[in-house]
């Protein structure tokens, strides 16, 4: 298991050094500096700004810099923001990004986990088509359709919780969270439907019944481990689609998190911190399908010794 | 097959659009700015005064012609990778399955949006970022394919019978792949749809004076509290859309593809 671990992670390395190239490449390829704005600027703040940006040296030099800088940390000054670091703007943006995505996530594993056992359980009953008529519903409606949604109903005409913000007044986390969690609660479902149906018709499940095990002791202790193994597999992706829907959230709420930093600076062409973002949000993709990998062998011991992707 | 029906029903209003829309697509009456359902205007008017019906038309022409464009390139790329991969094996299949995976990877939402600052915003651009970043899925699953067909007798006598790599590919390998691609066709359809509306939304996508739905739902957003309708509408067309396509690509997949679980790749 720690040798699996420690393979895993090596490999992961090679593949953030291609986000990184293929990232910094792309974006100095760009057309359009943020500088050549609307007035032209005299030739020696134009120098400045290269040496402070060091867009004056050949880019292979800038690429090797700019990797230095990865290294110590360092993610550079801001294209739009001269006074600010991009390491900054992102210790302000990430925490609350990284804390919307948990709610989400809990939200989505917890309803979703629940309703496709039920479905799984009570299959070919009504029990079973409700959740799954809605699990298609909430893959359907984008969070961009659903948040405003749920605005309209709870927030301006129940005038239950707020219609946004993020941490001011009590309760203005929970439409967010459900906002972003729902399509992932519904997928989540019809995985662990899936998975569980699977593993309910296997011998051993019957054997543990033919023993007179109770229900639900059989499904906590021979179903469950084999029939999410679907959903812990699709964590990985779903965590990485959780940091990247959360623009859509953070936008839709007016929340100042990393993904509307992010839309922003592409508006604004803010190079410095497309790039930083870019990098750290492919980091945490990569890493959080290394730890779904890791747990699915976890939970198969017959992928432990293959290769954990099949 | 009620969702192929709404399928088709769909791709034949946006071939029409032009003809059986009720008003010209910047015909504004002021007077009328902002008004609800009505005789004259359908599904009302936005707060400039132009049709929501006429407005919704020819934005649902932008939105499928995206998706099927992106999924059309998807769908070459795809192919063309998954068959070469899979027909020719060994090493170059090890290189070529291993870049598929790290693309894997990577977060592709924030690619799109890097490939739209990149290469600015025009319209063209935009489904070819979306395409090249879907086109995944669809090689691992032509690859998987492919590696059985390889296995079977008819390859073998086509090769000894002398026809070319490439001619076997195309003329015997191709045709005993094309199930479980069109399943996934129909479900990257509405995959690819949502991504632009996604883009649209945050104002990365399609450009106004263009419409498509993500941009009405965006708009609608902005006065949802006083014109709830001019969200609700363009809202509705988007997931019966998604709603109709998932639903016929389910029922496909059933049909043909029963081992097959596909991957979801977030909004």
């Amino acid at each position: 298991m720690l040798r699996l671990t420690l393979i895993r992670l090596l490999q992961g390395i090679p593949v953030l050094l291609v986000v990184v190239t293929i990232t910094f490449f792309l974006v100095r390829a760009a057309p359009g500096g943020p500088f050549d704005a609307e007035r032209s600027l005299p030739p020696e703040v134009l120098e400045n700004l290269e040496q402070r940006y060091n867009l004056g040296a050949p880019p292979c030099r800038q690429y090797l810099d700019y990797l230095g800088g990865l290294l110590r940390g360092d993610l550079g000054p801001s294209f739009r923001y001269p006074n600010r670091s991009v390491n900054e703007l992102i210790a302000t943006g990430f925490p609350i990004t990284l804390e919307l995505a948990l709610y989400a996530i809990l939200v989505a594993v917890i309803i979703g986990v629940l309703a496709g056992l039920l479905a799984a359980v009570r299959r070919g009953t009504w029990l079973d088509h409700l959740p799954m008529g809605l699990a298609m519903t909430g893959i359907c409606l984008p969070s961009f359709l659903l948040g405003p949604l749920l605005v309209l109903v709870f927030g301006i005409a129940l005038e239950w919780l707020p219609v946004s913000g993020w941490g001011y007044a009590p309760g203005d986390k929970i439409l967010p969270s459900i906002t972003l969690g729902a399509a992932y609660a519904a997928y989540i479902a019809r995985l662990t439907r899936g998975g569980m149906l699977e593993v309910l018709g296997q011998d051993y499940i019957v054997t543990a019944r033919a023993k007179g095990l109770s229900m639900p002791v059989v499904l906590m202790r021979h179903a469950l481990r084999g029939g999410l193994a679907p959903v812990v597999a699709f964590l990985g992706p779903a965590i990485a689609g959780l940091l990247t829907g959360s623009f859509v959230v953070e936008t839709i709420f007016q929340i100042p998190g990393l993904g509307r930093f992010y839309v922003q600076a592409a508006f604004n062409r803010d190079y410095t911190m497309i790039l930083g973002t870019t990098i750290l949000l492919s980091a945490l993709v990569i890493l959080f399908n290394i730890v779904a990998d890791l747990l699915g062998a976890w939970m198969n011991p017959r992928l432990r010794h293959g290769r954990g992707t099949a | 097959m009620a969702g192929l029906a709404f399928m088709l029903l769909l791709a034949l209003v946006a071939l029409l659009t032009p003809w059986i829309a009720p008003y010209g697509y910047e015909e504004q009456d002021l007077a009328l700015a902002a008004s609800p359902p009505s005789l004259a205007h359908w599904l009302g008017t936005d707060t400039l005064g132009r049709d929501l019906l006429t407005r919704i038309l020819y934005g649902g022409r932008v939105s499928l012609a995206v998706g099927f464009a992106a999924t059309a390139v998807s769908l070459i790329v795809g192919v063309a990778w998954g068959i070469v991969a899979g027909y020719l094996g060994g090493r170059v299949d090890a290189w070529m399955m291993r870049i598929v995976d790290i693309l894997y990877a990577l977060p592709f939402m924030i690619f799109v949006i890097l490939l739209t600052v990149v290469f600015g915003r025009s319209f063209l651009l935009l489904f070819l970022a979306i395409g090249l970043v879907e086109w995944l899925t669809m090689a691992r699953i032509v690859r998987a394919q492919v590696r059985s067909a390889r296995q079977q007798d008819y390859i073998a006598a086509a090769e000894v019978s002398g026809l070319s790599h490439a001619r076997i590919m195309a003329r015997h390998v191709l045709p005993n792949v094309l199930g479980p691609v069109v399943v996934y066709v129909t479900l990257t359809i509405p995959a690819v749809m949502l991504v632009e509306a996604f883009l649209s939304f945050l104002g990365l996508g399609i450009q106004p004076p263009q419409s498509s739905w993500g941009l009405l739902v965006a708009e609608g957003v902005e006065t949802m509290e006083e014109y709830p309708w001019l969200l609700l509408f363009p809202g509705l067309c988007l997931s019966l859309t998604l709603f109709s396509l998932n639903f016929l690509g389910d029922g496909l997949r059933d049909a043909l593809d029963p081992r097959g679980r596909l991957g979801f790749r977030g909004q």
